[in-house]
């Protein structure tokens, strides 16, 4: 029987009561995705199905290519000149690294926010309003704004001084700025690589709570160091392990266990997902 | 965390051991060491002073022999070896202040736009990208006579063929400082933050639309402040201008394309500089005041914008 | 807000993934800025033509062996063309610069990086940065006029021959020296700034004074790039011009002494380039092969001087 850690197996129950249906429509479909920087292996062997609007969870442990998998997703990883992805991964059943794929093209679908929050040193509205203006987005530029910032649940807090320098705002308003500025575009997917990890646990819950709003129309895929934020957010979780050769010469990140959230905190059918759930190891 | 314990006996013997070998090595008499130090400051803070007693001996000397020649003359009346008194720089100002024009307008394009190539397009781990910025590195400390030579070969004659005109002055001296605008450029390029291309990559902007709106705005303080300090330089350059042409004496207003002749600010100090009679030094001395006025003011200007500016990260 | 429908969005419809046009302008723009950067290579190699064009004429017409000898008087009839005369002039003025040169602005490098409060590196560093800033006629100029008096009042007697001469070396010696020291200083300076805080901490904690600190730690940990600072600075007194042909005469002299009327590479391109030579002469051509001789001489210290720069760069950074 599984020795669950209570807060996080209660949590995990606690928003499954509430989870909508699934939808089980599948946003991204990945089969053997590797990706090497230069000669190294970063991610082997990654397959999974990533569900359309649903939080999906990647967890583990330090140095398991989270990061580096969540990069593939919008192929953020094509502008490290080394790096190089085998493997098949469809995006709506298109495949994302065809021939014909235009990697901008991608981006303005699969939106990203990034582990530090990293606004424009520009004022607040024009942090918004950089986005639908590159991609030409027709309407009124204050009214996309304005929804842009009501979506992400900021607006209350910067209306009145939206030609005020981003810079001068708290981490968290940071943060759900860029979760602003990145659904401006109307993106499909927004992609979080440890959207809290530089935040205060106020800060945190208040992105939890709006993820949580945001999967009604968007599909979210989350990188988190914090298991309890996994449990609290996502519907699936994907846990990743680092591997290593038996010279400890190469190491990279597989996939050990993805299932329904809640399977993978109460009830793991793999060892090495319990011990990490757990805290045995990690 | 460990609890604090307080040091045994051992511990205290074994430090005491080990303070007294430090103390063997580095010399054990502590008063000669003392006084060695202040010995050594004391010659560093020479060191100092003599650097800064020869600037403000250059200085001096150049407002005390310019003297008799400072005024409004200097800027309004062209050079004489007639009437002395009244001779003043003005061809040679209005020289400077063109062929600076024509720098500006050269090196902001080249310098920027190379730039920005090696910083965001160039893939670093090819052989071509970095010939090219060893070669700008080279290009720094090339002599600046040896651009003169370049200039009189290729521009004055060969392939551009202007002949010694004002253009060819600048488009030599543009090419001297063009080293200095794409380090300066690019050292404020790679001070931009790689997660603010990120961000605007991320939401589906190109490279050019990244560079265009994100970085170039967050550089421009840098960039300029490189700008300034190659026109400084330009401002200042001699040598080049002997060989593609600013030689002739002139006492007339000088045009960008004129064929008779042109000269520059350090030119026409030179000639005034190369001929022994007082008044002439006189006259050598106060242009080199009006010079480092004008050079003080674009520097000083370059200190503003980098204070008033600077993004902070 | 209605919720966003975006091409992606709806089951059964496929997303746009393909670019909506071919982007000419952005590849357009790539080449403009590739073409911007790749401007300095064709600087270089115009550089590189215009030197050993005319150099290969002058070599036809005199020999190698004439050429690496003494005696240059390449205006007289008949001309005699041994370049050792004015490469030693060369190294005369940059010699007595960086005697005066690197002890300065090491001196002055440590003191800002080790003494300095920050207060006084906050005024002392800008007017370094004025020093560097000051047009080398100007420098030349100060050479001619003050230096050259006082060096003239305090020289011993006849020591030497005697500063007996109106231009000498060592007057534009010590202009370039001056000029040379906030290059020194500022690049010295910023090697050993790069010196780790560790080292110097593990050193303080031993009990040692300030200056066995900055003698014996710092020094020899920033050394590459100290040594680079005076390579650079080196190479950038061989190419001065103005300050040597204000201050040090006009003679071509195979000599290394300092009360000498010397003519450098530089001041021989200055002074005969501006003069009445016919185009394609021998003495023309005599110019570009001098400064072919300059070119190679400098491009060395400058090869040098990066290497060491990047060395102590990829030690600490």
């Amino acid at each position: 029987m599984t020795q669950e850690h209570p807060s996080i197996a209660i949590a995990a129950q606690a928003r499954g009561h509430h989870a909508p249906p699934m939808s089980r429509e599948k946003v991204f479909e990945i089969e053997d995705l590797s990706v090497h920087y230069g000669d190294k292996p970063a991610v082997k062997n990654i397959g999974m199905d990533i569900l359309h609007k649903n939080i999906t969870a990647l967890i583990g442990p330090s140095g398991c290519g989270k990061s580096t998998l969540i990069r593939c997703l919008n192929r953020m990883n094509d502008l490290i000149p080394s790096a190089r992805v085998d493997g098949r991964l469809l995006y709506h059943g298109e495949d994302l690294y065809g021939p014909n794929v235009d990697p901008i093209q991608v981006r303005k679908l699969i939106g990203m926010v990034f582990q530090k929050p990293n606004p424009f040193p520009k004022s607040i509205y024009d942090n918004i309003a950089f986005g639908p203006r590159i991609v030409g987005m027709a309407g009124d530029m204050d009214e996309i704004v304005e929804g842009a910032l009501r979506r992400a649940a900021i607006w209350d807090e910067v209306k009145d001084r939206l030609n005020d320098n981003a810079f001068g705002m708290s981490g968290g308003q940071q943060q759900r700025l860029c979760i602003a500025r990145c659904i401006a575009v109307e993106p499909d997917v927004i992609l979080m690589d440890e959207p809290c990890s530089a935040l205060d646990p106020i800060s945190t819950g208040k992105i939890e709570d709006l993820m949580t709003e945001l999967k009604e129309d968007y599909s979210i895929v989350i990188v988190t160091h914090n298991m309890q934020q996994a449990a609290r957010v996502s519907d699936m979780t994907a846990f990743l392990i680092v591997e290593l050769t038996a010279d400890e010469r190469e190491r990279w990140g597989e996939i050990v266990e993805y299932d329904e959230t809640e399977k993978i905190f109460t009830n793991p059918s793999d060892q090495r997902t319990e011990d990490y759930v757990t805290g045995k190891v990690g | 965390m460990e609890a604090y314990r307080p040091p045994t006996e051992r511990t205290r013997f074994a430090v005491a051991g080990a303070r007294a070998n430090v103390a063997a090595v580095l010399g054990s008499q502590p008063r000669g060491d003392v006084i060695r130090n202040n010995v050594f400051a004391g010659l560093l803070g020479l060191a100092v002073l003599i650097a800064l007693a020869g600037l403000a001996a250059l200085l001096a000397q150049a407002v005390v022999e310019g003297a008799p020649a400072l005024g409004t003359n200097l800027i309004t009346e062209p050079p004489s070896t007639i009437d002395t008194a009244n001779a003043g720089f003005r061809p040679a100002l209005i020289g400077s202040l063109m062929m600076i024009a024509f720098v500006i307008v050269l090196i902001v394009p080249l310098g920027v736009g190379a730039a920005i190539y090696l910083e965001e397009y160039a893939d670093n781990t090819r052989w071509w990208n970095r010939l090219i910025e060893l070669n700008i590195q080279n290009l720094a400390a090339v002599p600046s006579i040896i651009y003169g030579i370049l200039g009189l070969g290729f521009i004055v004659r060969g392939p551009l063929d202007l002949g010694f005109i004002l253009l060819a002055g600048a488009i030599t001296l543009a090419l001297l400082v063009l080293p200095v605008v794409i380090i300066a450029s690019r050292e404020a390029i790679r001070a931009v933050p790689p997660s603010i291309r990120e961000g605007s990559l991320a939401l589906g902007a190109t490279r050019w639309q990244t560079t265009r709106r994100q970085v170039l705005p967050a550089a421009i303080p840098g960039v300029a402040t490189g700008v300034i300090l190659a026109v400084s330089r330009a401002i200042g350059e001699t040598a080049p201008l002997l060989l593609v042409g600013a030689t002739v004496f002139v006492t007339f207003d000088p045009t960008p394309l004129g064929a008779n002749g042109y000269s520059a600010l350090p030119v026409q100090i030179f000639q005034y500089a190369t001929r022994p009679q007082e008044e002439f030094q006189t006259m050598a001395a106060a242009g080199i005041v009006l010079m480092l006025v004008v050079l003080l003011a674009m520097n000083s200007g370059a200190i503003w914008l980098r204070n008033r500016y600077e993004q902070k990260w | 807000m209605e919720a966003t429908s975006i091409g992606a969005g709806g089951p059964g419809r496929r997303p746009r993934l393909e670019a909506p046009s071919r982007r000419w302008g952005e590849r357009a723009i790539q080449g403009l800025l590739a073409l911007c950067a790749v401007l300095s290579v064709v600087t270089t190699t115009a550089i590189v033509i215009s030197l050993v064009g005319p150099t290969i004429g002058f070599f036809q017409d005199v020999s190698l062996g004439e050429f690496f000898s003494t005696e240059w008087f390449p205006t007289f009839e008949p001309p005699q063309f041994g370049v050792l005369d004015i490469v030693a002039g060369t190294v005369n003025v940059t010699l007595w610069g960086m005697l005066f040169a690197i002890p300065i602005g090491l001196a002055a490098a440590i003191y800002l990086s080790e003494y300095a409060s920050p207060r006084v590196r906050k005024v002392i560093k800008p007017i370094l940065e004025i020093l560097a800033g000051i047009p080398t006629v100007a420098i030349g100029f100060f050479a001619a006029s003050f230096v050259i008096p006082i060096v003239q009042d305090v020289w011993p007697g006849g020591f030497l021959g005697g500063a007996e001469k109106p231009f000498f070396a060592l007057a534009a010696g010590l202009g370039i020296g001056l000029m040379i020291v906030p290059i020194i200083a500022s690049i010295s300076e910023d090697a050993m700034s790069a010196v780790p805080r560790g080292l110097r901490e593990g050193a303080y904690a031993m009990g040692a004074t300030k200056a066995k600190v900055a003698l014996r730690v710092v020094f020899p940990a920033a050394l590459s790039g100290i040594v680079a600072s005076i390579v650079l600075g080196v190479s950038r007194a061989l190419g001065e011009t103005m300050i040597v042909v204000l201050a040090a005469g006009s003679t071509p002299n195979f000599t290394l002494n300092p009360v000498e009327s010397i003519q450098a590479i530089t001041s021989f391109i200055a002074t005969t380039a501006t003069g009445d030579i016919a185009q394609g002469s021998v003495t023309y051509e005599s110019v570009f092969a001098a400064g072919t001789v300059l070119f190679v001489m400098t491009l060395a210290m400058n090869m040098i001087s990066i290497r060491l720069v990047r060395r102590y760069r990829e030690v600490y950074e």
